[in-house]
């Protein structure tokens, strides 16, 4: 019961940070009804830029907390710069083209940040310290024989997962700008009839996509260091949109957790007669049997069609 | 002046339904195979061959059939490198089984495998469409990359998990010299895209289009949707299957599961978007040119540059060249084509 319990407690907090990848692209989904493969590539960029700004700054001998703010100031500099960027040359030639071609387009994008960050920032493996404890720790050991092991920097990642999803959340009910977002999430040609400059919208859910990237970035990097697999996160973070649907916040986090759960439960208890390495795999037909009961995930809206 | 069609008159129905119907076009398509088929082989060395012509051949062939399921019935598969792998180990597993079948009879046997793994794979697309059924196919090429690597069965217990195809004869004809090659791939090649170019034309094509175009439309007017999209999976599947096989046998000769993973999908699709057989030709030859151009180049400024530095230029060049096409031209270089032909057919008129 001990080791279910750790095992589950293992998988629940590295479904937060899928939960952190799949955010990005509920954002823009919502904001713009592009699904934007090119979110796992937005993390590596992010956390590329970090890490090699970090270093040059402690290399100056900054001291540590003055190098790191400016460090995520470069980082966040290089992500609007990304978004103006895909605004401008991606999405506006694009407007009103199919969702699929705009998929395919974001595929593009991912292949050209991942070329690019590699180009500009290195190719090799970036150990990133951001200053969060990294020990083990041990819990709950009045309950269960020598306790559950849990990692404190997952512990960390998950409240920093809360704390920017409740910045999000009121960034999206109580600011200016997040009801003009919500306005063109729910309908581009009435947002635009009363004066919301799409572009402007868009460009700012690219950023904020982008600033989330960093966020993620920066946990996963600080956990497994900045190497070019954080971008394979894009592929981890798909299941969990499709299990929680494509537009709902929430059920980004949710599906986060259930996969990530799910993920680690069958590795430890139905890999070993399946020959291993089956998490790559189980998520996908998890969210695939998901979808075939429930197209629209746990959470997103009902897709109505007319002809 | 030179494309015109006036003065060919058409006097029976079979003239009027050819593959061809202006004469124009017969005579560049016969004298393009002729090319392929004689010249060709005149002048290739065994490095174009190993390096350029062949890969190109068969990718194209892999292209041509994503583009069955992409371009004509519309369903995006991000799973077509696993279905490429189905091919290629069916087909290995066929040869090391069964030792009496020949080679080619495996290739080709293999995409009934690779058929029928697509079908399994297809059944999502009948609840989700777009990219709901984008990552769906993901699922595929997850599994499969999983399965060459970890069911030992499929790779028949070699303990490193590379495999070797078995010598390529037929009648006793040794056929493993690099023209044989590159004359069976094309051959292969030729005689499907035929194949798929008649169904095309037939009437399940008409209903794959038909389903691409507006599939709840096309159901109201009569078009089975499972029927279409699963036929759509199975020919797409047999087409990327033989070239799997073909990739495997005849270009590798010994394969690792890698050969076979998500960038062979992402490269596929790539391919599609420019146009099946032109992107083919890019995505062979444009590695090869960035690095024997891009070291000197660098040297020029005075830079060292490395192979991991040109494969980021590659994969910018790649990712750059996708929006850029998509943003030209979303329907890909075949409209552009068909503009083009309009065109000419006037030209130099301007009505």
């Amino acid at each position: 019961m001990g080791f279910f319990l750790e095992v589950l407690i293992g998988g629940l907090l590295a479904g937060v940070l899928y939960s952190l990848v799949a955010l990005g692209f509920v954002l823009i989904f919502k904001a713009s009804g592009v699904f934007n493969f090119a979110q796992g590539a937005m993390v590596l960029t992010a956390a590329l830029a970090l890490v090699r700004a970090l270093d040059v700054f402690e290399q100056w001998h900054w001291p540590f907390g003055v190098a790191l703010a400016s460090a995520f100031v470069f980082a966040a500099v290089v992500m609007a710069i990304v978004a103006w960027v895909a605004e401008r040359l991606v999405l506006r030639k694009l407007v009103n083209q199919e969702g699929i071609i705009l998929f395919m387009a974001t595929i593009g994008v991912t292949f050209f940040l991942e070329g690019m960050a590699q180009t500009v920032f290195g190719a090799d493996v970036y150990p990133l310290n951001i200053g969060l404890p990294k020990d083990p720790l041990f819990i709950l050991e009045s309950l269960f024989d020598g306790g559950i092991l849990v990692n404190e920097l997952d512990i960390w990642a998950a409240v920093i997962a809360g704390l920017l999803v409740t910045g999000l959340a009121l960034f999206f009910q109580r600011t200016r700008i997040g009801r003009a977002l919500r306005a063109v999430a729910d309908d581009h040609a009435a947002a635009q009839s009363v004066g919301i400059p799409l572009n402007q919208i868009w460009f700012i859910v690219w950023l904020v996509a982008g600033l989330v990237a960093l966020v993620a970035g920066a946990v996963w990097g600080a956990k497994l260091g900045v190497q070019f697999s954080l971008s394979l996160l894009a592929l981890k973070a798909l299941p969990v949109l499709i299990l929680g649907g494509f537009t709902s916040v929430p059920g980004a986090i949710i599906g986060g957790l259930v996969i990530g759960a799910g993920e680690k439960i069958s590795e430890v208890f139905l890999g070993p007669s399946l020959g291993g390495g089956i998490e790559i795999w189980f998520a996908y037909v998890l969210a695939l049997l998901f979808l075939l009961v429930r197209p629209q995930g746990m959470f997103g809206e009902r897709i109505i069609e007319r002809v | 002046m030179i494309y015109r069609e006036a003065g060919q008159y058409k006097a029976s129905y079979q003239a009027d339904q050819a593959i061809f119907p202006i004469a124009q076009d017969r005579f560049v398509m016969l004298a393009l195979l002729a090319i392929a088929f004689f010249v060709v082989p005149l002048v290739a060395t065994e490095y174009v061959y190993r390096a350029v012509l062949i890969p190109t051949v068969i990718l194209a062939l892999a292209a041509i059939g994503l583009n069955v399921l992409m371009g004509y019935c519309g369903q995006v598969s991000l799973g077509s490198g696993a279905f490429m792998g189905v091919g290629a180990y069916a087909a290995y597993n066929l040869a090391i089984r069964l030792p009496f079948l020949n080679p080619f009879v495996c290739i080709l046997l293999s995409g009934f495998v690779a058929a029928a793994v697509g079908l399994v794979f297809g059944i999502p697309s009948l609840r989700i469409k777009g990219f709901y059924l984008a990552v769906a196919t993901l699922a595929a090429q997850f599994f499969g990359d999983w399965a060459f690597l970890r069911v030992k069965w499929i790779t028949d217990y070699t303990p490193s998990g590379s495999v070797n195809a078995p010598p390529l004869q037929i009648l006793g004809w040794d056929l493993s010299s690099p023209t044989a090659n590159y004359l069976v791939s094309l051959a292969f090649a030729v005689m499907l895209a035929l194949g798929v170019k008649n169904i095309v034309r037939g009437h399940i094509g008409r209903q794959w289009m038909a389903i691409r175009d507006m599939d709840i439309a096309a159901e109201i007017i009569g078009v089975r949707p499972m029927y279409a999209k699963l036929t759509a999976f199975a020919v797409s599947s047999f087409l990327i299957g033989v070239a799997g096989a073909l990739w495997a046998f005849v270009y590798l000769g010994s394969w690792e599961p890698a050969a076979f993973d998500i960038n062979r999908s992402f490269q596929l699709m790539f391919m599609v978007i420019i146009g099946s057989v032109l992107g083919a030709i890019f995505i062979v030859v444009m590695p090869i040119f960035l690095n024997q151009a891009l070291p000197p180049l660098g040297a020029a400024f005075g830079w060292r540059i490395s192979t991991a530095t040109v494969s980021h230029f590659e994969a910018m060049i790649f990712g750059a060249l996708i929006v850029f096409f998509l943003v030209v031209e979303p329907h890909g270089l075949a409209r552009l084509w068909s503009i083009a032909k309009e065109k000419l057919r006037l030209w130099p008129f301007p009505h």
